[in-house]
């Protein structure tokens, strides 16, 4: 099985765990992984510096048509939607907010799961709302990876909660061990 | 796999009908926007597939333009984005000073939100005497609420925040009269804005212009039609007008790319060579 990319979506608590994943994982890892984090409309992204210092990966905000590269986690940026193309390339749009959200996570998810089907491997981690379900069932429905953050190990369980109300992941981990499967799933590629 | 994907062809099919029928040209749009749009529709109107869709739309002209309200999205503030209204006021308005009469073209100008603002900053700077701002959509509907120039008050708050970040002088209340939900755009600002139908993929030059506005309408188009379009804004620029797109928008993709300097690289402001 190979897969092509893994997208998470994150809510209130985001910050501390996207620190811990983008400076745990190492120099070679292969898979992509674009992240839709929730933010304030006007939020700069002085933060995503910080996580690139710290990483061994390029940390960088997601660019309108950017081709989708190996070693890059890439984030949405604030106030727009993220949209995944079947050509692996990224669209932003304005679109009305989805779940009281810009961008959202559902948005990402869904357009992620037409475009990478069973190559995918999707993640809901902490987070306050319900964005993120609808889009990990149909990762799940198109053959993809489902992964949720065990909720009684989460800053905020609800989202995580949400989400295995909605489908039966493929696993539900601490983060730690998400991050663990997450190297071995990428070492198995090659 | 449970989940059935609407293939890509049935969805070209159905924009290449809705070309064919109505002249809309969605064809070269962002494809996984178009999907979204589409899927959406389907699931709100109950069609089992694309086909079904396909021929209500070329059957009844009332769907069709429902359709079209999907596909346009129309979703726009008062001074988006203060800093960049601040950069304009800083590095253009000086540019624009220098001419003894100004043409400003809002492209893809939505429910006229920009046009306002561009009229407020105008009068502010004593330059909106001399000017006309074409304000141009291809949506007629948001046209029509566009000129009516009512919006809810339920914005006013952020668009007054938004007004004074941008570097507005003046009290904001001050350019509307309120009415129950609703404000009301004044007069005096509406006077010198031309609203127009207008096409970006099927309409030609519009007017020679000093300064072009076009923000958050080429994300949603692909590669090859941008460079179509910078094309036809290259083509309404003045030598040394100023060329404005929104913040995510670049045109170092563009064929054109050469022909401009920057003015405010962050905040996407160029000017064309001379
Ligand atoms: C998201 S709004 C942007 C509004 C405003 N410029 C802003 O940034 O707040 C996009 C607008 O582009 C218009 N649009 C999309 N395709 C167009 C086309 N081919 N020709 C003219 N306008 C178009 C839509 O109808 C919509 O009103």
């Amino acid at each position: 099985m190979q897969y092509e990319a893994i997208v998470i979506g994150v809510s209130s608590g985001g910050m501390n765990v996207l620190k811990i994943i983008s400076s745990s994982l190492p120099l070679h890892f292969n898979i992509p992984i674009i992240i839709v984090q929730h933010l304030s409309a006007h939020s700069d992204s002085h933060w995503i510096k910080l996580l690139n210092e710290k990483s061994h990966l390029n940390v960088t905000e997601a660019d309108e048509k950017e081709k989708i590269k190996k070693g890059n986690i890439y984030i949405a940026p604030p106030n727009y939607h993220l949209l995944i193309e079947k050509d692996k390339t990224f669209s932003l749009t304005i679109d009305e907010r989805v779940n009281f959200a810009r961008p959202s996570i559902d948005v990402l998810f869904e357009s992620a799961a037409e475009a990478y089907t069973n190559k995918l491997i999707g993640i809901v981690l902490t987070g306050s709302n319900s964005d993120g379900s609808k889009g990990i069932k149909r990762i799940k429905d198109c053959g993809g990876l489902v992964i949720i953050q065990d909720p009684e190990t989460a800053e905020s369980e609800y989202m995580p909660k949400s989400a295995i109300a909605t489908i039966v992941p493929d696993y539900i981990l601490p983060l730690e061990d998400i991050i663990e499967l997450l190297i071995q799933l990428d070492q198995q590629e090659r | 796999m449970r989940y059935k994907d609407t293939s890509d062809l049935e969805i070209s099919l159905l924009l290449e009908a809705i070309f064919r029928k109505y002249g809309y040209d969605f064809r070269e749009y962002s494809q996984a926007h178009i999907r979204r749009r589409i899927m959406n529709r389907m699931a709100v109107s109950g069609f089992e597939d694309v086909s079904q869709m396909q021929s209500k739309v070329l059957n009844d002209e009332t769907f069709a333009s429902e359709l079209l309200q999907d596909l346009s999205i129309t979703v726009t503030e008062m001074f988006r984005d203060p800093i960049f209204y601040k950069s304009l006021r800083e590095n253009v308005i000086p540019i624009l000073k220098t001419y003894p009469f100004i043409k400003i073209w809002h492209a893809g100008c939505a429910t006229g939100e920009e046009a306002y603002s561009m009229a407020i900053l105008l009068q502010e700077e004593g330059l909106y005497d001399r000017t006309t701002i074409y304000a141009t959509d291809f949506n007629q509907m948001a046209l029509n609420r566009a000129k009516d120039g009512i919006f809810s008050n339920k914005m006013i708050k952020e668009y007054t925040s938004n007004y004074q970040m941008a570097g507005g002088k003046e009290s904001f209340s001050s350019y509307y009269t309120s009415n129950y939900d609703n404000v009301i755009m004044n007069q005096s600002l509406k006077k010198n804005i031309v609203w127009a139908n207008h096409n970006l993929v099927t309409d030609s030059v519009f007017a020679e212009v000093n300064l072009i506005l076009c923000r958050n309408v080429l994300i949603y188009f692909d590669k090859n039609l941008q460079n179509k379009v910078q094309t036809l804004f290259y083509n309404s620029l003045i030598n040394g007008g100023v060329l404005c797109l929104g913040s995510k928008e670049s045109l170092r993709f563009s064929d054109l790319y050469e022909q401009y300097s920057e003015l405010d690289t962050k905040q996407r402001i160029f000017k064309k060579k001379y």
